[in-house]
């Protein structure tokens, strides 16, 4: 009973202090929490594979930056408006996701690992190279954020709308984890062999759950894309979705709270480490051996056993 | 009427037959026991029945239905549930889950993507129906790895019994267990109704004996002795190379 009391005022506290943000801090820093919300919920539908359903891909930038890229193009080279690019680009993502799964749905661990990494290299390939069509490296700059009546032009009410954005999402994602659904993909993450003898089409579930990641991930990459006005490759390239896989890791695979925390510490040590070097991706190396020589469940798993110690001496 | 049909069924793997033209035929309600030496084919045998193993040629039926090529789920859909050899659960969920999972995958169709799991509370009271029949119910919130080994075997066999299967295939149901977990796994068995069709691999010969209606013996990839306990107490063929030359 206390639990639930305490975990009830920690969500009160949060989602005042989400509330606050724009109030209390400088605009870099508004945007800086900005960011951390939307790779929040590109960590999360990583995890929805990673950690509930037990696949884990290297390529999950592919829908984040398809969905940035379809912006981008139908904004600045169509010229059409947000209404209709905005959920073009969710469509876009879903698509790439759904072409994507039964190829890489036809291997297994680090199998599925290389189809996945392999898929998002495509991918990249062609916004890295196809330069009349997406300026290549150089990007495309310029893309102006939606207005639904009210400007989102200063970083206090894009917050507000990524927040709304965000928040919508993961009570999605929360539904999703704890329905039937999700918990067939847990059982699937435990033994395969197991479900299909209990007469679970295994196969079509973790087809869903790839075609809901992608999805998610479009979300994400969508925002990401009228966040900075900007799409470029580096949206698509591995490291990217490398990232996104050591804030699931970070933070705890299996939880929607675990890589939320990753993603808003990985992101906040980007923006301080690189402001000291340009190292930062060796920094972020370090981070993953660390964390999986000394917390293999992460953040969330650190928590966890220490409360059971105080608990059970 | 015949639950399980399996035609002159072979499986090759590279130059290897592991079953090489296996016929069984077992009634509805029938006790079976498959007896053999290790690497007599068995489980593979099994395998193709449950479907995680592809034949190389020959044809099983279930309940006249052609199963021979069909995914294991659309199998498990038609009344076939198994356990497995090596304990095959899921280590990081908790008992009671693990039985909503397995109530769950006979009525998969029937359930929504955002509706929470804990609104359906007809399968949570199955299942703590199932629990409380088969002696389990002190388990139910302990995550199945810290499970005694024969509280796992037992689970394996509630699992299994979950969706309410015709067709029931035990692997080595008591391998592994002492003396007292075996004749709690067996009393379990003779407690299910006999309507249910039950197929076993079994090693301990006084639990064969003392469940099987008809027992079929394995050696080799190939059937070499069919019918009841006296027929394959009196076989010298199945004395010699099963129970010992002695």
């Amino acid at each position: 009973m206390t639990a639930r009391i305490g975990s009830l005022v920690a969500s009160v506290l949060v989602v005042a202090l989400l509330l606050a943000v724009p109030e209390a801090l400088r605009p870099y820093y508004v945007g800086l929490v900005t960011k951390m919300l939307i790779f929040a919920l590109f960590a999360m539908s990583l995890d929805l594979l990673l950690g509930y359903t037990g696949l884990a891909s290297l390529g999950h930038a592919a829908y984040f930056g398809v969905a940035s890229y379809t912006i981008a193009l139908l904004l600045l080279r169509a010229k059409l408006s947000s209404e209709i690019a905005f959920p073009a680009s969710l469509v876009a993502a879903t698509v790439t996701g759904a072409l994507f799964a039964p190829l890489a749905l036809r291997g297994r661990g680090s199998y599925f690992l290389m189809i996945t990494f392999a898929l998002a290299q495509v991918v990249w390939s062609i916004a890295f190279g196809w330069r009349t069509f997406t300026n290549g490296d150089d990007g495309m700059p310029g893309i102006p954020r939606p207005d639904f009546g009210w400007s989102l032009d200063n970083a206090q009410s894009f917050y507000y709308f990524v927040l709304v954005v965000v928040a919508v999402a993961t009570l999605l994602l929360v539904l999703i984890v704890k329905s039937p659904f999700g918990r067939a993909l847990r059982g699937i993450r435990e033994s395969e062999s197991r479900m299909q003898a209990l007469g679970y089409n295994v196969w079509l579930y973790q087809y869903v759950a790839f075609v809901l990641a992608a999805a998610f991930a479009g979300l994400a990459g969508a925002l990401y894309a009228y966040f900075n006005r900007f799409v470029g490759p580096e949206y698509l390239h591995v490291i990217q979705s490398a990232e996104a896989l050591i804030m699931v890791i970070l933070g705890g695979a299996g939880t929607l709270l675990g890589p939320a925390i990753g993603a808003a510490v990985i992101v906040f040590l980007e923006d301080y480490v690189s402001s000291m070097t340009q190292h930062w991706v060796l920094v972020l190396g370090v981070i993953y051996v660390v964390v999986t020589l000394f917390a293999p469940r992460g953040l969330i798993g650190l928590i966890v056993s220490y409360r059971q110690r105080r608990f059970e001496p | 009427m015949i639950a399980l049909a399996v035609e002159d069924l072979r499986k090759n793997f590279g130059g290897v037959a592991a079953v090489g033209g296996i016929s069984l035929e077992i009634e509805v309600g029938e006790r079976r026991v498959l007896l053999g030496p290790n690497g007599a084919g068995k489980t593979t045998l099994f395998h193709s029945i449950a479907g995680h193993v592809l034949p190389s040629s020959g044809r099983i039926s279930l309940l006249g239905h052609d199963i021979t090529r069909l995914r294991p789920d659309r199998r498990a859909r038609l009344g076939l549930a198994r356990t497995f050899q090596i304990t095959n659960l899921f280590p990081q969920l908790t008992v009671l889950d693990s039985v909503l999972l397995a109530l769950g995958g006979m009525k998969a169709r029937r359930l929504r993507l955002v509706r929470p799991m804990s609104s359906y509370r007809a399968m949570y009271d199955e299942a703590d129906r199932l629990l409380d029949q088969w002696g389990l119910t002190g388990t139910a919130r302990r995550v199945v790895r810290n499970l005694s080994y024969g509280e796992q075997r037992q689970l394996e066999l509630v699992l299994a019994l979950a969706g309410a299967p015709r067709v029931l295939l035990l692997d080595e149901p008591t391998a592994g267990l002492s003396p007292a977990e075996t004749s709690r796994v067996v009393a379990m068995v003779q407690q299910l109704p006999r309507d249910m069709t039950i197929v076993m691999i079994e090693h301990d010969m006084d639990v064969a004996f003392e469940l099987a209606d008809r027992i079929a013996v394995m050696h080799q990839g190939r059937l070499i002795a069919e019918g009841d306990e006296a027929a394959i107490r009196a076989n010298r063929q199945v004395t010699e190379i099963y129970l010992g030359a002695e």
